[in-house]
């Protein structure tokens, strides 16, 4: 078995600039076995490891049967984060992983989706989004709605775009503070809720983002009658171990590194929204 | 000789179990008086020990005495037993060299299992330990450093015959009397031990020391002290699971009173038995070649510990005190089944402004 602590070597295929602050890195394992052993589920977690500095939780952004390459779209924002920023092709970083509980795809199949992302917590939902896009057929309508801070930190512009216009699917975007000619609402993104159409025992909800959001979010499906365990939340919390041993992730009886991160409402309803925990 | 079966050790011949120890390849850790204070520590020889002493614990409070008389084991725990040799305060998990082209290896760090015998560990540090098991081995990602370490251990567990005025274990279940996770457990009265063996190996070792069977005058003294040291403890908890009662009390307004009291050292988390948190941290060589990956000890209490993209999900000491004890006492059922507290009343003596557990669980779950 693998030691639970030690990455694997991979190394940086490519690196794509999202927004001033976002980028993705492309990476695959140095050791061919080790890429063709990994499997992984949409919100499912590696911990990607910076030479000489540490750690740091990432989720994973490429499709699941993509079996050549990881992608994991990163915000520099801590000292990890900005030292992988600097990474070019070619440079070598650690692998550990995937950890937790992704989202719940194939219990999905068949019903409406609708996807709700806040502030820069998109990462988690845009596996969501590339997976359902890729088996579009298995799914019914799919409404995603995206608020961002700014309109600059809109990433993945030309994907969204694209998306649009894809059948029986519904792009809602909103920004806090909008540069000129943003074409979409000014705003929090949970202030359009009320205008989208909710079939409340075919649809599953998945959010992420910050709590306070996913507070509102959930305020509304409830009153939308959309039961409890059919809207899901990827926490986050500090994580330095990821499976379970370390403590930083504790939230409530759970740890999120290996009982989430996402998590059905229902498990987490209890403590949600109390500040502190 | 049957493993309920029990035998006499006269103190003077306390020696010869320490030496079949040594003798079958164990490193003797044991209990000995060091600045003021009984720590763990290798031990060869009985006159190590802490003969004679006694402690004087309260909150805030830890003193050692002179008592008078010649016992070994007279005293409850000091600040720390098993937990530092199975779950170090600092140890290295796995290194990273750079080689030729930009390439990473990454070898992790393995821990050689050691044969140790542990001298006179109390049942709050037996059950910690099971406790510590189960967070460290028993889910789909076992610790192979810990697991490593408590392969080839060997207990001596001593009955509390002198519980400490912070003890509480009689009231979560964990003590004052070992009643499993030992090889021998010993009962110590005024001129030598009672002895009575958990495991066969423990067995072993009592039948090569070739001790008299017990009197029943000596059974009865045992069984008294053991009531005794029930009836000595005054602290407790009003349940043994207190789950709803802190979940329901988040908002109690003495989580702002301690807070207003509590420093935040993070005392009480260290010298707790069961607290499982540690940080990873990395140590590169100055010439940038290698580094290690190390984990140390961390806690609830300090501020980097709920760090989340520049925020703290808790900020202030009152939210931290709540996030211990609501764990300790709490969601600690969740995730392990019981809780996490033994009862062992280290974090009340350890605490430098005396803060009782004990105290604020009344408190909080009062009405
Ligand atoms: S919470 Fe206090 S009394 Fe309970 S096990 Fe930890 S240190 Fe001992
Ligand atoms: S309760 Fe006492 S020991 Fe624990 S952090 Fe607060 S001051 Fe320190
Ligand atoms: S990240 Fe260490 S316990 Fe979850």
């Amino acid at each position: 078995m693998q030691h639970p602590y030690t990455p694997y070597a991979a190394e940086v295929v490519d690196r794509i600039q999202e927004s001033r602050s976002v980028f993705t890195l492309r990476l695959r394992f140095c050791d061919p076995q080790v890429q063709a052993r990994y499997r992984f589920a949409p919100g499912q977690f590696n911990m990607v490891y910076l030479y000489g500095v540490g750690e740091v939780a990432i989720s994973i952004v490429s499709d699941p049967e993509d079996e050549q390459l990881l992608d994991h779209t990163i915000r520099a924002v801590g000292r990890v984060t900005r030292g992988l920023a600097e990474l070019k092709p070619g440079d070598r970083l650690g692998i550990r992983g995937p950890f937790g509980r992704g989202w719940p795809l194939t219990a999905a199949e068949g019903s409406d989706v609708l996807l709700v992302t806040g502030g820069l917590g998109c990462a988690p939902l845009v596996s969501v989004i590339n997976y359902i896009m890729r088996r579009r057929r298995r799914y019914g309508r799919l409404t995603v709605m995206q608020g961002v801070k700014h309109s600059d930190d809109l990433i993945f512009r030309g994907r969204l775009e694209r998306w649009r216009n894809v059948p029986n699917t519904q792009l809602i975007l909103a920004a806090d503070q909008a540069a000129p000619l943003w074409p979409w609402h000014v705003g929090y993104v949970t202030e359009l809720l009320g205008d989208i159409q909710i079939a409340p025992k075919h649809t599953h909800a998945m959010m992420c983002g910050p709590e306070g959001m996913m507070r509102v979010v959930i305020r509304e499906l409830e009153q939308r009658a959309l039961p409890d365990d059919a809207m899901f939340l990827s926490m986050e919390r500090n994580m330095q171990c990821a499976v379970g041993h370390c403590g930083h992730c504790q939230y409530g009886g759970r740890f999120v590194c290996k009982d989430g991160p996402v998590f059905p409402y229902s498990e987490v309803k209890e403590l949600f929204g109390v500040k502190g925990l | 000789m049957a493993l309920a079966d029990t035998r006499f050790l006269p103190r003077e011949r306390f020696q010869t179990l320490l030496d079949a120890l040594i003798e079958r390849g164990f490193r003797c850790v044991g209990p000995q008086v060091r600045d003021g204070a009984v720590v763990y520590d290798t031990v060869t020889r009985s006159s190590e020990l802490p003969v004679g002493k006694h402690d004087m614990q309260g909150p805030g409070t830890y003193r050692l005495e002179d008592a008078g008389h010649e016992r070994m084991f007279a005293w409850a725990n000091g600040a720390q037993a098993i937990k530092p040799h199975l779950f170090p305060a600092r140890e290295p998990l796995w290194s990273a060299e750079r080689g030729g082209a930009g390439s990473i290896e990454f070898t992790p760090h393995s821990a050689a299992p050691e044969a140790v015998a542990f001298i006179g560990v109390r049942a709050c540090d037996l059950a910690a330990m099971q406790i510590q098991d189960h967070v460290f081995l028993h889910g789909p990602y076992p610790d192979p450093g810990y697991a490593a370490r408590s392969e080839a251990l060997f207990f001596v567990a001593v009955n509390c015959s002198h519980p400490a005025a912070t003890c509480f274990c009689a009231a979560t279940g964990d003590g004052p009397a070992a009643t499993h996770g030992y090889d021998l457990v010993l009962s110590e009265l005024d001129n030598g031990f009672v002895l009575s063996a958990g495991t066969e190996a423990g067995n072993a070792v009592m039948a090569q020391l070739e001790l008299d069977a017990t009197t029943p005058a000596q059974t009865q003294a045992v069984v008294a002290q053991g009531e005794a040291s029930i009836s000595a403890q005054t602290r407790s908890l009003p349940s043994r699971d207190l789950r709803d009662a802190l979940f329901n009390n988040l908002e109690h307004p003495r989580w702002d009173a301690v807070a207003e009291r509590c420093l935040a050292c993070g005392n009480c988390t260290m010298v707790c038995p069961t607290c499982f948190c540690h940080a990873e941290t990395e140590e590169p060589t100055l010439d940038g070649h290698a580094t290690t990956h190390l984990r140390e000890w961390d806690s609830c209490f300090t501020t980097g510990h709920s760090y989340i993209h520049g925020l703290q999900v808790r900020a202030d000491i009152r939210t931290r005190y709540r996030q211990w004890l609501t764990h300790k006492l709490g969601s600690w059922h969740d995730q392990f089944g019981r809780s996490g507290c033994v009862g062992c009343g280290r974090c009340i003596s350890w605490c430098p402004v005396g803060i009782d557990i004990t105290e604020e669980v009344a408190a909080i779950t009062g009405d």
